[in-house]
């Protein structure tokens, strides 16, 4: 079951004509989707649009009435390959994913997709996880939707926009039979905002309909000589009848135009950012009532050169905001304008930064050089923003010296049963020697941080293994660690990189992290999940699917905070003579979910007066002499420091604080690495029963007594008092 | 008021722009759900934006919140564009859960002087390099304070994170009832409150967190100044303590350490807090005659004060860590701890213990061979250490540690027991062994304080990289001993005490020693 549940959210798409709908911007395209009669819904979850999976997950009953299928895709490339129901039918249908990481998945089937085109609205809508909290490499989906020709939809961040454009972007694709790409820009996918519903739709054709009455047109299959033919088509047919229906629906907008002999070019969903910028330089308002004329671009790709042309004709100037690298737009627009003879200079990047996130104050920047250079009278004030850093107005002024604030990256929760891993293989490590470790992407991923360090590259999803290949040394005496988690290992890694060790006899030890979830995503349930999930299949072990494959030698750790053995383990991983891959599952569940469903259980047991046991970890103070080694094998937010009570110390002291969900790992590190006898476990019975209290009485008893011995001597010691 | 009714700038309205910083897990949402709903229940626009995803697990990161009225003097105003993240110098409000993410606003410009209203728990949550230096990594919590002070308009400020704590409830209930009380946004406490009620759960405990913030915000800025802007254990030794040790030490101890305390007047004054607090510990350690053992060697020291400069500071360092050496720790000395009644008391108020309830304590202890020939008389100390036998024997029940209840009737007796066996130390091989080593390092301070006392305060402060138990503890001493190898080289220097103290951050830099090799074999080179 995924991390958040949307049950109370889902009920906002049942709202009719004319309701307000309320809510987060995940929620409204959902909301969108079933307003334009979509026939079917997949996808793979990865923020920033793991939660329309989970919303449309929890929305699997209202999607049932309407005749929706839904589907949980094994990865992109499934969910791509998943809109070939459009090729042949009058079905539309949507599928979701991460960009840019989902597209280099999905992009062979989109490709495909692409070239036959479609007759049912095909809509991929991704989440841009670019700028600032983005988890990946920094790309341009840009390039996907130029290279297989799919038009790229880049609304304004609203949800009455984006609402609109996911209607007509299924039309969009109907009219010019191309599959369309809505980009959702990172933080418009948690946009909370309102818009005005319409009544959902039944699909005119049901998945059931579809499958019952086959269907095939040669000519839309990918194969010579079609495919020759799909190219032609794309730019002979395809090509003019989107224009024909940009153009002629309005979906780019031209505000103000005519009111200056300047203007600025933007993409739709820096729209506020822009509006900012030109409020914060006195030229607009809250309103967007921009006194500087506006192209905006909702659509992105193509590019309407008779938009274009008409824009910049009777203008001096032009700036082009567009975010990202290369600067694909610009240089249509440069080509655009010189084959049409425009006088009109472009800006672009030369005012605005070249690469990174288009900010408010990066594009404040830039829009206020360009109406500095030519309407300087119309620039109200200075944005502060602006200002050169050693002006004492500028908000960057030096006012705090750099090294009181640290970096904060993201790292391991309390409780994270991967945390015992990274302890386990450290103190392994110390014994057999450093390796080469090839890291994978989920959480495990933070292991390349302080405390642990470990992990040399990332290389994609599930290519943990497959980027420890190349290391095999016939004559080296150690092997590579690959590291790989249940998400990645069923999204492609069994092929990619258990099939391809055995049958390529690699020498590597694999570790599959398996915490019975998609954790990183959100905590979405895939084919190893323990949990019973009423409509899908789980509970397949990795264990068995990579002796499947052949390998041979392949252990699962059931319990990953038994630390020591983790390491033994590692250690005979790591020097073991059988030849092939080895392959160690490490299972416990994610202590997020755990919690999740643990936590209201409890507080219920107890509640009702049943016997509880609470669990935490402590340090005592007289014991502990500050030197954080138990922190630099841990690094869990709970176990932390504070100041020494002892006045002779002087260092802080690790202590734990109330968050400690008592995983056991501090106890567990400090029997493994043999470090200080400070840590203790404390159990709170509550509710207890006759025999605990009867039981604990006796040993107060005898305990008080002895320590009254002990107490004697010390009092003539310690000041009495 | 309101951010809107200062706008000096012009005619346009724009928006209260309100950021929070936070770390992934501390209710930030929460709290930027609240604002959202008691903005739109109370007829004003309201947009919220975060950073989503993995990006968030335990992770600084930053919700962003923009207000808008939807009436205006009788007006009904249409939708707004609102912006989607903060700009700089351009944000009215600023809320932090944490000392540092305030400290942070700070540098990327969210907080300024101009505009901003900082919002912020002085509480801290140590950042990795804090939590694993060797030693004090800790950041200056002061230099955090002012920067905020001088970066904002107004500094609202408590020890949220205390007040969230107290009332069982979570920090971003505090700050949403620190927010209402600092008057920044046009609603009503009862509006604010509202919001809180309408949330499903904890519903109490959360109005009492946002009464505890509240209270906090509309505190007179003199007590907020002082409020939690350290931790109140951060004390270290009390004034009152250590002037009470310098006029009255007698005071400060029990009847059988009266004598010692005679003793500890013929002391400067600035060493005296620490000699009593040494007399104590070494007698609390092991007998009375080890405190004036303790005496005699800072004794020593102290003769040397001629030589220095009037502070004392050698005699006051060699009276901290010759105290801190002769309680070396040991089996004796954890299980003597592990059973004294104060610390079961302890356990059960940090586990939240309650009345009715039943404690049970567990320890995880790895005593290795060293550990335990240390406290066995020397002769047969030496012969368990010979003896293969016996190391097979130790191995096999100690290498996968042991976990006791103190709690029991057996773990506690196992546990007594072994703090019993307090007289059969001073025969043990370790005791012997610490022993030597202590002259010896007392030694090079007598040794070279007559014409270097600074070098010879450094000398004394090297103990500090002596840490810790099994390997950490070696590695610490390894580190010390080359640390004392080194004084007779860099001696003649006249920089040796600045040298040395470069040394012996080195030395607590990393754990495997390698950068004190490091700076040791360019030292050698020069």
């Amino acid at each position: 079951m995924a991390e958040r549940s949307f049950a109370q959210e889902v009920q906002e798409l049942r709202l009719g004509d004319g309701d307000e709908f309320r809510g987060e911007g995940i929620l409204a395209v959902t909301k969108a989707l079933l307003q334009s009669g979509v026939a079917y819904v997949g996808g793979y979850q990865g923020a920033p649009i793991s939660h329309l999976m989970d919303v449309l997950g929890d929305a699997q009953d209202i999607l049932g009435e309407l005749g929706v299928y839904f589907e949980n895709s094994a990865s992109e490339a499934t969910a791509g390959a998943m809109l070939a129901a459009s090729v042949h039918y009058p079905l539309r249908g949507a599928v979701t994913f991460k960009s840019t990481v989902g597209f280099n998945v999905a992009s062979d089937a989109l490709a495909n997709l692409a070239s036959g085109g479609v007759v049912g609205g095909a809509m991929v809508i991704i989440g841009e996880d670019y700028g600032e909290g983005a988890s990946i490499m920094q790309e341009r989906t840009h390039a996907f939707a130029m290279k297989s020709q799919m038009w790229l939809l880049d609304p304004r961040p609203n949800l009455t926009a984006i609402v609109d454009m996911v209607e007509k972007g299924f039309e969009l694709s109907e009219a010019s039979n191309t599959p369309v790409i809505l980009e959702l820009r990172l933080r418009s996918c948690h946009l909370h905002g309102t818009f005005t519903a319409k009544d959902n739709k039944r699909p005119t054709m049901t998945v059931s309909e579809a499958v019952s009455n086959p269907r095939r047109d040669l000519s839309r299959i990918v194969l010579p000589p079609a495919s020759f033919l799909h190219e032609q088509e794309k730019v002979t047919k395809r090509w003019p009848a989107a224009v024909k229906f940009i153009t002629e629906n309005g979906l780019n907008e031209f505000v103000n135009d005519g009111a200056q002999d300047i203007g600025i070019i933007l993409q739709g969903g820096l729209f506020n950012n822009v509006n900012r910028a030109l409020e914060l330089c006195g030229v607009s308002d809250a309103f967007g009532n921009s006194e500087i004329p506006l192209y905006v671009m909702n659509v992105t790709y193509p590019v309407i050169d008779e938009e274009v042309v008409r824009f910049c004709e009777s203008k001096r100037a032009v700036l082009l905001v567009e975010e990202g690298q290369p600067d694909f737009i610009e240089q249509n627009i440069q080509a655009v304008l010189r084959r049409n003879n425009a006088t009109a200079i472009l800006h672009g990047k030369d005012l605005l930064p070249v690469a990174g996130e288009y900010t408010p104050a990066a594009v404040t920047k830039g829009v206020h050089a360009f109406l500095h250079k030519y309407v300087p009278a119309m620039v109200e004030g200075t944005p502060v923003v602006t200002l050169p850093h050693d002006d004492p107005r500028s908000p960057f002024a030096p006012r705090i010296a750099s090294d009181l604030v640290q970096g904060r990256p993201p790292g391991f929760c309390t409780g994270c049963p991967e945390r015992p891993i990274f302890a386990a293989l450290t103190l392994a490590q110390r014994e057999v020697g450093e390796h080469y470790v090839s890291a994978d992407i989920g959480c495990h991923l933070f292991s390349i941080n302080a405390p642990f360090n470990i992990g040399a590259t990332t290389m994609g999803y599930g290519l943990g293994s497959a980027a420890a290949s190349a290391l095999n040394g016939a004559q080296a005496d150690k092997r590579a660690i690959a590291f790989m988690g249940d998400g990645g290992f069923w999204h492609n890694g069994l092929t990619s990189g258990v099939g391809n060790a055995v049958f390529n006899e690699n020498n590597q030890l694999l570790v599959i992290v398996d915490n019975a979830y998609s954790a990183a995503t959100g905590g979405q349930d895939l084919l190893s999940s323990s949990a019973d999930n009423p409509t899908r299949s789980t509970k397949h072990p990795i264990e068995n699917a990579v002796r499947g494959v052949g390998v041979k030698w392949a252990r699962t750790m059931t319990n990953t905070f038994k630390v020591a053995e983790m390491r033994d383990l590692f250690k005979e991983a790591l020097t073991t003579k059988e030849k092939g891959p080895k392959v160690i599952v490490a299972q416990s569940e994610c202590t997020l979910n755990r919690m999740r469903r643990e936590k209201p259980a409890k507080a219920a047991a107890i509640t009702s007066g049943q016997r509880v046991v609470n669990e935490r970890y402590g340090i005592d103070p007289e014991t502990c002499t500050g030197d954080h080694s138990c922190i630099r094998i841990s690094g869990c937010p709970s176990l932390t420091i504070t100041d020494n009570p002892d006045p002779m110390r002087k260092d802080p002291i690790a202590t734990t604080l109330s968050s400690c969900v008592g995983c056991g790992l501090c106890g567990e590190n400090a029997h493994a690495a043999a470090l200080c006898p400070s840590f203790y476990r404390a159990q709170v019975v509550i509710n207890p029963t006759w025999w605990d209290r009867f039981a604990t009485a006796i040993r107060s008893r005898y305990i008080q007594f002895l320590q009254r011995g002990v107490e004697r001597r010390l009092a003539g010691i310690e000041p009495i008092g | 008021m309101t951010a809107l009714s200062e706008r000096p700038t012009s005619v346009r309205i724009r928006p209260i722009t309100m950021a929070i910083l936070a770390m992934g897990g501390e209710g930030g949402g929460v709290l930027s759900d609240w604002i959202v709903a008691l903005a739109e229940d109370n007829d004003w626009f309201a947009q919220s934006t975060s950073v989503p995803g993995v990006a968030q697990r335990t992770g600084a990161t930053v919700y962003y919140v923009e207000l808008f009225p939807k009436v205006l003097d009788g007006t009904r105003l249409p939708e707004p564009i609102l912006s989607t993240m903060p700009t700089p110098g351009e944000v009215d409000i600023v809320v932090a859960s944490e000392l540092m993410e305030a400290g942070r606003a700070v540098q990327r410009g969210f907080a300024t002087p101009q505009r901003t209203t900082l919002i912020a728990s002085t509480s801290r949550t140590y950042s990795m390099p804090e939590r694993t230096a060797m030693g004090d990594g800790r950041v200056d919590s002061e230099g955090l304070v002012e920067a905020c002070l001088g970066s904002s308009r107004r500094f609202v400020r408590g020890d949220f994170s205390r007040v969230a704590e107290e009332s069982r409830s979570v920090i971003s209930a505090v700050l949403f009832g620190a927010i209402c009380g600092a008057e920044v946004l046009p609603f009503s406490r009862e509006q604010f409150e509202a919001a809180v009620r309408a949330s499903a759960k904890g519903v109490e405990e959360s109005l009492k967190a946002f009464d505890g913030g509240y209270r906090a915000a509309t505190a007179p800025p003199q007590v907020a100044l002082t409020i939690g802007v350290r931790p109140a254990d951060a004390s270290g030794p009390d004034n009152a303590e250590v002037e009470r040790a310098i006029t009255d030490p007698v005071s400060c101890v029990g009847p059988r350490l009266r004598a010692q305390t005679e003793r500890i007047r013929d002391f400067p004054a600035p060493a005296r807090y620490m000699l009593v607090e040494g007399i104590k510990r070494t007698a609390e350690y092991q007998d009375v005659r080890y405190a004036d053992e303790y005496l005699d060697r800072v004794a020593s020291i102290a003769a040397l004060e001629q030589y220095g400069d009037g502070s004392a500071r050698l005699t006051s360092e060699a009276a901290r860590y010759t105290a801190l050496w002769m309680t070396y720790e040991d089996t004796i000395r954890v299980a003597f701890h592990k059973t004294r009644g104060r610390r079961m008391r302890r356990v059960g108020e940090e586990a939240n213990l309650s009345d009715g309830q039943v404690l049970a304590v567990h320890e995880y202890l790895h005593p290795q061979m060293e550990e335990i020939t240390d406290t066995l008389p020397t002769p047969l100390g030496r012969w368990m250490l010979r003896s293969r036998f016996m190391n097979t024997i130790v191995y096999k029940v100690t290498h996968k540690g042991i976990k006791i209840q103190t709690t029991s009737l057996f773990g506690f007796t196992v546990l007594y027991v072994l703090a019993r066996l307090r007289p059969l130390r001073r025969r043990s091989l370790r005791f012997g062994l610490e022993q030597r080593r202590i002259d010896d390092w007392l030694a090079q301070v007598r040794t070279y304080a007559p014409r270097n006392y600074d070098l010879a305060y450094q000398i004394v402060e090297c103990q500090q990289v002596v840490k810790g138990y099994g390997e950490t503890h070696a590695n610490g001493m390894r580190n010390f001993t080359a640390l004392m190898d080194a004084v007779p080289r860099i001696a003649d220097d006249p920089r040796a005490a600045e040298r040395l103290a470069n040394l012996r951050t080195a030395a607590l830099a990393d754990e495997k020693g390698e950068a004190l090799r490091a700076a040791l074999a360019s030292a050698s080179m020069q």
